[in-house]
């Protein structure tokens, strides 16, 4: 067993909620964020979205940006979130702070808007070009913070707030930074909802994680961060609880699709538990990647299988609450796993109402409160990147 | 940091043949952008599998298979990619496509190869690794960031052996022409050759694939030691050369002990002051060598500095080419790398002959 890394900071914007508060209200009384799109233009209004009811001009606004501002919407959820993360953990941002994001739409948002402008030659809106970078989305937020030092981004899919989790605590572990903003955004792009419509793994209707007759994802937009701090920094600050926990493997299987075995899943989940240096009868919860595609659902299952055998913690996905909000997942998830750890309860799993029949699992549907020490948090994305992370509770 | 990391295979894909070193031939363009000078792809990659494959996974699996067999390794403990803005040819043929048929019948191939990670993701996937896979996006450090992950995974697990990192990215015929229109491309053709000789705004551009196979235990073949790599958001202007002692101090050298410098010079006067202040002062006396005019500018570009330092610290030559001032350096022993982009991004590397 280790220590871990403290985690002194943590904010959230999603579909249930713009802060950590509102999220944690929205989980203990099981309200969902799941509505049809009314912010993002596009014809599948059918699809059910976890979409975060305020226009770009109304977060620009409250945060205080000029007119001509080039935030992308992911830069502008991700801006609220950090904001939240830095004030709770109640220091300035210095040349020691790094920040590390995890994004995977960018600023397609932009991209997308102006792209026949562009294509037209049209320069009313350049400031934009580079938005196509998913460095820009990040770079704008360190901006908006005075972050002039270690600024970087990871695009692993849907994997990628995890990883920028992961990174940021090896960085502490090494005394390569003193603390570190880690966490990911993404927000709801016409890109990604035809992408993933086109692939028919959406579902139009609210989605079913876990459930024999699930149908698809839910696509979502949110951003999340957390501050971590090295040992040296606390000096008797409170912490919210700690990561203790990383692993990262591939499938190497599919670009799209995971291997029927879940080999990549048990392998990040098998390093994470090694990391942590405990048995997998330490883990008290799983918050589950679950997205309720048939594909994921089933290849999760088979890899719990294998690391838990028959000891299989409580376990629920809560992407029925926010949908899946892709490289930013990892991030509110990790958000999730430390309310679970501060308030000594496993969200509840929603839509479930039938066992699937390859593995029979049964999450947890009702809200529930026990004792919860170790929580484990599953990401995986396009390209086989698989990643678990391991939460644990402060001070014990 | 304490293990040392040496560089023990290179693979390229770039605008410039690779006899630069035995014959210093140059390639000519006389566009703003331009294409890499393709090998022949299936050598390296299965009919079937890149009849579906964009340019940037094709470089890349090519280049990553290039540089692990220079180095004799099968599979990797870890394959970390950086690339700027990924997959963009399929990216924008999705984006074309859903534009042009407003939402309607659309097909995924383009879809499930935009994403950034798809290049690692592929790579992966061609050699059956399962080990650990990142890609970091973030402009011009995105292969820097890869560097820095592969030298902390070398100093926390003892029992590594190799590390496969690189740098991929790709142009497209509709967004990278889009630079155009803010000013980072120069607003004329000019030959390539020239490019340091202008004094205007913006650069030139092309595309590459830059693999190394990383590794912290010697071979005959090894081309150089990888001392340290730094990145850094923003430095105000007045304070690059602080920043580059500092750096070096924490590797216990002096400016002095840097023979040759490579620097990122792209022909953009709003920027070049950055590399043109350490010519004049702190690194006056040093070799300094520029690269830009050869294979363009795009995020991972440095890559081909790395290769450049690799093969000038192994072979004790320096292509004239190269250079940016007359100043000989008989035996290159340490090459520091200094790289950004639009005064932002900033990134250092030092490497060394073992």
């Amino acid at each position: 067993m280790n220590k871990g890394v403290a985690v002194t900071g943590m904010g959230i914007f999603s579909a249930i909620g713009n802060n950590t508060a509102a999220n944690y209200r929205s989980l203990i009384l099981g309200k969902h964020g799941i509505s049809s799109s009314e912010i993002l233009e596009t014809i599948h209004k059918n699809l059910p979205v976890g979409e975060i009811k305020i226009s770009n001009e109304s977060l620009a606004e409250d945060l205080n940006l000029p007119e001509n501002h080039s935030f992308s919407r992911a830069a502008l959820l991700g801006a609220f979130a950090v904001k939240e993360a830095v004030t709770q953990s109640s220091w300035k941002i210095d040349n020691e702070t790094g920040f590390i994001s995890g994004t995977s739409v960018g600023g397609m948002d932009a991209t997308e808007t102006y792209f026949k402008d562009f294509t037209e030659g049209k320069t009313d809106n350049n400031r934009f070009i580079r938005a196509q970078h998913p460095g820009f989305t990040t770079e704008k937020i360190a901006e908006y913070f005075g972050i002039t030092e270690f600024v970087s981004t990871i695009s692993t899919a849907c994997s990628s707030g995890a990883n920028a989790i992961m990174l940021g605590a090896r960085m502490i572990k090494a005394g390569k930074l003193k603390r570190v903003i880690v966490g990911g955004t993404d927000c709801l792009t016409k890109f990604t909802l035809n992408g993933f419509n086109s692939l028919m793994i959406l579902s139009d209707e609210q989605c079913k994680p876990f459930d024999e007759s699930r149908n698809g994802l839910n696509l979502g937009e949110g951003a999340a961060y957390l501050v971590l701090e090295g040992e040296e920094e606390l000096n008797g600050k409170p912490v919210l609880g700690r990561i203790s926990g990383y692993g990262n493997a591939n499938d190497a299987f599919h670009q799209t699709a995971s291997s029927e075995n879940g080999e990549g899943a048990f392998l990040a989940m098998q390093k994470a538990l090694k990391t942590a240096g405990i048995s997998s009868k330490k883990i008290d919860y799983i918050n589950a990647h679950g997205t309720a595609t048939r594909n994921n659902d089933s290849a999760e299952t088979e890899a719990l299988k294998r690391i838990f055998s028959k000891n299989l913690p409580d376990f629920s996905s809560t992407k029925a609450f926010t949908g899946h909000t892709l490289a930013a997942a990892g991030a509110l998830e990790a958000v999730y796993s430390l309310l679970s750890l501060q308030n000594q309860q496993v969200f509840s799993n929603l839509n479930f109402s039938d066992p699937m029949q390859s593995s029979g699992f049964i999450p947890v549907t009702n809200l529930k409160e026990k004792p919860i020490k170790y929580v484990l948090s599953n990401s995986f994305g396009f390209g086989g990147n698989c990643t678990s992370l391991i939460f644990r509770k402060n001070g014990e | 940091m304490g293990n040392k990391i040496y560089i023990n295979g290179i693979g390229i894909v770039s605008a410039q043949e690779e006899d630069l070193f035995s014959e210093g031939f140059a390639s000519t363009y006389y566009e703003n952008i331009f294409p890499v000078i393709s090998p022949n792809y299936r050598d390296f990659i299965k009919p079937m599998a890149l009849r579906r494959m964009s340019k940037a996974i094709k470089m890349g699996i090519t280049s990553a298979k290039i540089a692990l067999k220079e180095a004799e390794i099968e599979v990797p403990d870890a394959i970390i990619t950086g690339t700027g803005e990924g997959c963009k040819q399929d990216t924008e043929k999705f984006l074309e496509n859903m534009l042009d048929q407003n939402e309607k019948l659309l097909t995924p191939t383009s879809f499930i190869q935009s994403t950034h990670n798809t290049i690692g993701g592929q790579i992966a996937l061609n050699l059956g690794c399962k080990n650990y896979n990142v890609t970091y996006t973030q402009n011009s450090v995105s292969l820097e960031t890869a560097l820095l992950d592969a030298q902390m995974q070398f100093d926390e697990d003892p029992f590594l052996n190799s590390i496969l990192v690189g740098g991929v990215d790709e142009i497209s015929e509709k967004i990278t022409s889009f630079r155009k229109l803010d000013g980072q491309l120069k607003s004329v053709p000019i030959k390539n050759l020239d490019l340091l000789k202008e004094d205007s705004t913006g650069t030139i551009t092309s595309e590459g694939a830059y693999f190394f196979a990383l590794s912290n235990k010697r071979k005959e073949n090894t081309y150089a030691e990888i001392q340290n790599v730094s990145i850094k958001n923003t430095i105000p202007p007045e304070k690059i050369n602080e920043e580059i002692e500092a750096f070096l101090e924490t590797n216990k050298l002096d400016p002095a002990d840097i023979d040759t410098m490579i620097l990122g010079m792209n022909g953009d006067n709003r920027y070049d002051y950055f590399y043109k202040n350490l010519q004049q002062k702190l690194f006056k006396n040093t070799t300094q060598l520029a690269y830009k005019h050869l294979v363009g500018d795009f995020d991972t570009a440095s890559g081909y500095a790395i290769y450049l330092a690799g093969n000038i610290l192994k072979s004790g030559k320096i292509p004239s080419i190269l250079k940016l001032n007359d100043i000989e350096s008989k035996a290159p022993k340490n090459i520091l790398i200094y790289n950004q982009y639009l005064g932002r991004d900033h990134s250092l590397i030092l490497l060394s002959a073992f």
